[in-house]
């Protein structure tokens, strides 16, 4: 299985690439992060313990200590989810504070990529199919508009129209203040309320990259010999448009979900910000404006290995749709 | 019997920008049932846009405009939809140039076969997977392809075994007429060989009509009946395949066969053919090989010389069919 | 053995005599741009994406005409509705919103093309060195390439922009250049490499010519409608990136630009003072700029594949 073997070791170097970018990038800084971090923990209300003041030196510098040292120090804190306090969130740890908004995020993320990519591939194979007429332009003017438009700006349309004016949904968090989260159906029916704005604003944003993609795969597949000899054979057309044209254009698009990833998980940082949604993003968000360093770091490194990893579940999922990278 | 006759067959392309291009004019064409008949023209000579417009699948920007296409009785010219797909079963069929690329890469040799029946699945017929697997390999022995071939994927066969495996997929439509484009052009020259052995021995078993488009006169020749040869979208000559080896009557036609080189010789002479085929998007005056013409004459300008009996067959030239005048006289 | 004479073909009789090939006056360069706007003018779509970025452009151009009031002074009443003399409304602190929305035209469209030129230079760069040479070089750029690609582009540009302290217009420029680069870097190696074994790229070689001249004078020349398309998508990324990081508050304090005017709605709490035309303008403003350079692309595509030109 050289074409997974491949990807496996792709997979587990760039890994360790993003993880020593972490590593390298509040080095690089001016300044020393790591006492303005631990000055405003102290502020905070945080007590800097030894142990405090170490795992603080770990993620953002030790001074004069050898380099290799603090890195082994850095992969082991990892290893173990240590990434020390935040003082946007004094009374957790980070990873604490990570674990709380991660689930929130994976949710929201995770459901508008997949119905988005649906969709939008739906549409891409309709618009691709019926190139050139009414419905093709339609679809392809209208992802294009939507696809400018900026997702945090959709997001403050929404809000303003849908839930300041109007007050059909609500208008910020994830789920009702004061209410602790809980598997009860009258909090999920809750949270579901309150994710269908930010879900609405990303899904928007997001799909005209897979129509159009799909589109213009499906064009050019369409063109392809071996759908010619498949309507020659007096196939029916449902079967020439699905099992011929666009399983074979779906491909390229399966290798772009991947690396869109990056792009969703960005929109999701500015429309959680918007509407104060308790995932990844509104912490990103928050750790930004308040210079939080300890938080940002450890945020990078939390998203940035989830996406190697959907990336790499995409890959293997490639694996099983082209048999031409299936080696016998 | 006739199995397909058509007349006055025209195809135009016509992009959205630039200039149409005519670039099968006026043609009539008669095959009999059970012939096994050769269409020969260069690059450019409309002999693939014909081979297209009759099994009626052109596609925009190029267009049937005007003339009637009647296969076995029905007019196909102007089918559509169901009654079109219903006549690719048991009717007329294409193969496509060297079945390279005419597997879809992502279904395997099995399904291509499953898809194929399922389209035309008539009611009493058993379409379970058993009865694919078995007519399948059952095809795929006809043209000499081990029953594995079913379970493997496009890009795990050679050129010469696609393209075998296109003709059995032709073949499970039990076709009363296949047009065969180009079938051998990107397969080396033994392979070559072999697959149009299995043609031949297929065509002569099945006794289906088979229509052989090619530049490649040698190939052509060798394996049909009768041999049609296009230049610039017209068919200027016509004749059984014996007979134009061994004397052609169209200026075109003696170039053609004068290109060819014997390796057994001890001297040769390539002739070739002077200047370049013409613009078709221009409307034709006269012959439109006049220009390249060693026999030229003032009416070749004027007039397009209609196809008229000439040897076993007819052709298409002022010159020689006013020598057989002379002749006659 | 076989001896093959050529008769060389008698004079073709019925031939036209022979028409001179006069050669164009105009300079090369030029009548290439030339041909190339012309094509995409032809393309319906491209058509309008160029109407638009001309306007925008214009108005970028004439802001101190076209604007009333200077887009910074705090004279007028804060938290406004549209009125005769500030068309827009007024921010918090008491400034002309449709001056802003004017004078950001400048921001916004040079901020797009700056860093979208920059990310284009770099990943032609890249992109060709890494597929014109296999071996080494080819497999630690594309390696760079493609972590660029997978880490993901709006946290990490928040994370730069977040650490470098200063905060001017080319910080901005220069961090989001750095995180687009990466996806037309890997489509122009690909094409590269697709070019460097074609037969005209090894005729160059073996008559010798420098490498240099072989990438710039052979492979460049086509490329070009991958180049133009990877600069028009990288612009329209650096145009929503450019908004991204001002609505954050990570953009200049002293620059005005319609992420600017988004941030500072969202801070004042424009939508409870009901002023919704500060978020509409802004974004819809940040909406067309990245249409137009989209719609251009399509054209630019369409060149390029000829399948996908209207038919």
């Amino acid at each position: 299985m050289p074409y997974l073997l491949r990807k496996g070791v792709l997979f587990v170097v760039t890994l360790w690439a993003a993880i020593t970018l972490n590593f390298i990038l509040p080095r690089l800084m001016p300044g020393s992060p790591e006492d303005a971090a631990l000055g405003k923990l102290a502020s905070a209300g945080v007590p800097i313990t030894n142990a405090e003041r170490h795992a603080v030196e770990i993620q953002l510098g030790v001074p004069h200590t050898n380099v290799f040292t603090q890195y082994w120090d850095y992969l082991k804190n990892i290893v173990q989810f240590k990434f020390g306090h935040s003082y946007s969130f004094p009374s957790e740890t980070v990873a604490h504070t990570i674990g709380k908004a991660l689930p929130w995020t994976l949710v929201l993320v995770g459901a508008t990529t997949v119905f988005a990519f649906v969709v939008g591939t739906l549409l891409g194979v309709f618009a691709g199919w019926r190139r050139g007429k009414a419905a093709d332009t339609t679809v392809t003017l209208g992802a294009t508009f939507f696809a400018a438009f900026p997702p945090f700006w959709l997001g403050l349309l929404l809000l303003y129209f849908l839930a300041y004016k109007n007050g059909w949904f609500p208008i910020k968090g994830g789920y009702a203040e004061g209410a602790t989260p809980n598997w009860s159906p009258s909090f999920l029916a809750d949270a579901f309320k309150h994710s269908v704005l930010p879900a609405l604003t990303l899904a928007v944003t997001t799909l005209s990259g897979w129509v159009f993609g799909m589109r213009n795969n499906m064009i050019n597949t369409l063109g392809e010999d071996y759908v010619t000899f498949a309507e020659a054979n007096g196939l029916r057309t449902r079967t020439v448009a699905l099992l011929y044209a666009a399983r074979n254009a779906l491909l390229p698009n399966v290798t772009a979900f991947g690396l869109s990833l990056g792009a969703v998980v960005g929109g999701s940082v500015l429309v959680e910000g918007v509407f104060s949604y308790p995932g990844l993003g509104n912490l990103l968000y928050i750790a930004v404006t308040n210079h939080d360093f300890p938080l940002m770091q450890a945020l990078f490194l939390v998203i940035t290995v989830s996406m190697l990893v959907a990336i790499f579940v995409v890959d293997l999922l490639y694996a099983r749709l082209d048999p031409r990278v299936r080696r016998a | 019997m006739v199995l397909l006759d058509a007349r006055g067959v025209n195809v135009v392309y016509e992009p959205a920008r630039g200039q149409r291009i005519w670039s099968v004019r006026d043609v009539d064409i008669a095959l009999e049932q059970g012939e096994f008949v050769g269409l020969v023209g260069e690059s450019g000579s409309g002999k693939t846009t014909l081979g297209f417009a009759l099994t009626r699948m052109l596609r925009p920007p190029a267009r049937l405009e005007g003339g009637e296409i009647h296969f076995d009785g029905v007019d196909i010219s102007s089918l559509d939809g169901e009654q079109l797909r219903a006549q690719r079963r048991n009717g007329f069929a294409l193969v496509l140039q060297s079945g390279m690329n005419a597997l879809n890469p992502v279904r395997t040799v099995e399904r291509h076969f499953g898809d194929i029946m399922r389209a035309h699945a008539r009611p009493g017929e058993d379409g379970s997977r058993a009865q694919i697997r078995r007519r399948g390999a059952e095809l795929l022995a006809s043209v000499q392809l081990d029953a594995d071939v079913l379970s493997r994927f496009a890009h795990e066969l050679s050129g010469g075994m696609r393209q075998r495996v296109s003709i059995a997929l032709v073949l499970s439509l039990d076709p009363r007429l296949i047009i065969f484009d180009e079938p051998t052009t990107a397969l080396d020259v033994i392979v070559q060989r072999a697959v149009m052995q299995t043609i031949k021995d297929l065509q002569r078993e099945k006794g289906f009509t088979a229509l052989l488009i090619s530049h490649d006169l040698g190939v052509v020749l060798d394996a049909t009946d009768r041999v049609m040869v296009m230049y610039a979208g017209r068919i200027v000559e016509d004749q059984p395949s014996a007979d134009l080896l061994r004397g052609p009557h169209h200026p075109y036609t003696e170039g053609l066969l004068s290109s060819y080189a014997d390796p057994r010789a001890d001297e040769v002479e390539l002739g070739g053919i002077p200047g370049v085929p013409p613009d078709l998007s221009l409307a034709p005056a006269g012959c439109s090989f006049a220009p390249r013409c060693p026999l030229v004459e003032p009416i070749c300008h004027e007039v397009d010389p209609p196809l008229t009996p000439l040897g076993a067959g007819s052709a298409a030239c002022h010159v020689r069919a006013s020598e057989v005048v002379a002749h006659a006289r | 053995m076989t001896i093959i004479t050529a008769v060389p073909p008698p004079e073709a009789p019925g031939a036209l005599a022979d028409v001179p090939i006069r050669p164009s006056r105009v300079p090369g360069p030029l009548l290439f741009v030339g041909r190339a706007v012309r094509t995409l003018w032809s393309n319906s779509k491209a058509r309008i994406g160029i109407v638009l970025l001309g306007v925008i452009a214009l108005i970028a151009i004439f802001a101190p005409l076209i604007a009333p009031h200077s887009p910074t002074a705090t004279t007028f009443t804060p938290y406004l509705n549209p009125t005769g003399q500030n068309w827009f409304g007024t921010t918090g602190n008491g400034q002309d919103v449709f001056s802003q929305m004017v004078y950001g035209a400048r921001v916004s469209l040079l901020v797009g093309l700056a860093a979208g030129i920059l990310a284009t230079v770099v990943a032609v760069t890249i992109g060709l060195i890494a597929g014109y040479r296999p071996g080494v070089i080819d497999e630690v750029l594309s390696f760079v390439t493609n972590l660029t690609l997978v880490i993901p582009g709006i946290p990490l540009m928040i994370i730069l922009a977040a650490y470098i302290q200063s905060r001017s217009i080319w910080t901005i420029v220069l961090v989001v250049a750095f995180t687009s680069w990466a996806t037309g870097a890997r489509v122009i190696r690909s094409q590269a490499t697709t070019l460097r074994t074609r037969e005209f790229v090894t005729s160059a070689v073996f008559s010798g010519e420098r490498l240099f001249r072989i990438v710039f004078r052979e492979i460049l020349p086509n490329m070009t409608s991958l180049v133009a398309a990877s600069f028009f998508s990288a612009a329209t990324a650096a145009v929503m990136a450019e908004a991204s990081l001002e609505f954050l508050g990570l953009g200049s304090p002293d620059t005005v630009s319609w992420g600017t005017i988004l941030y500072a709605a969202q801070q004042q709490n424009a939508l409870l003072t009901g002023q919704w035309l500060l978020i509409l303008a802004p974004g819809l403003a940040i909406a067309l700029l990245a249409t137009s350079f989209t719609l251009i692309n399509f054209g630019v595509d369409a060149l390029s594949n000829p399948r996908l030109r209207e038919k």
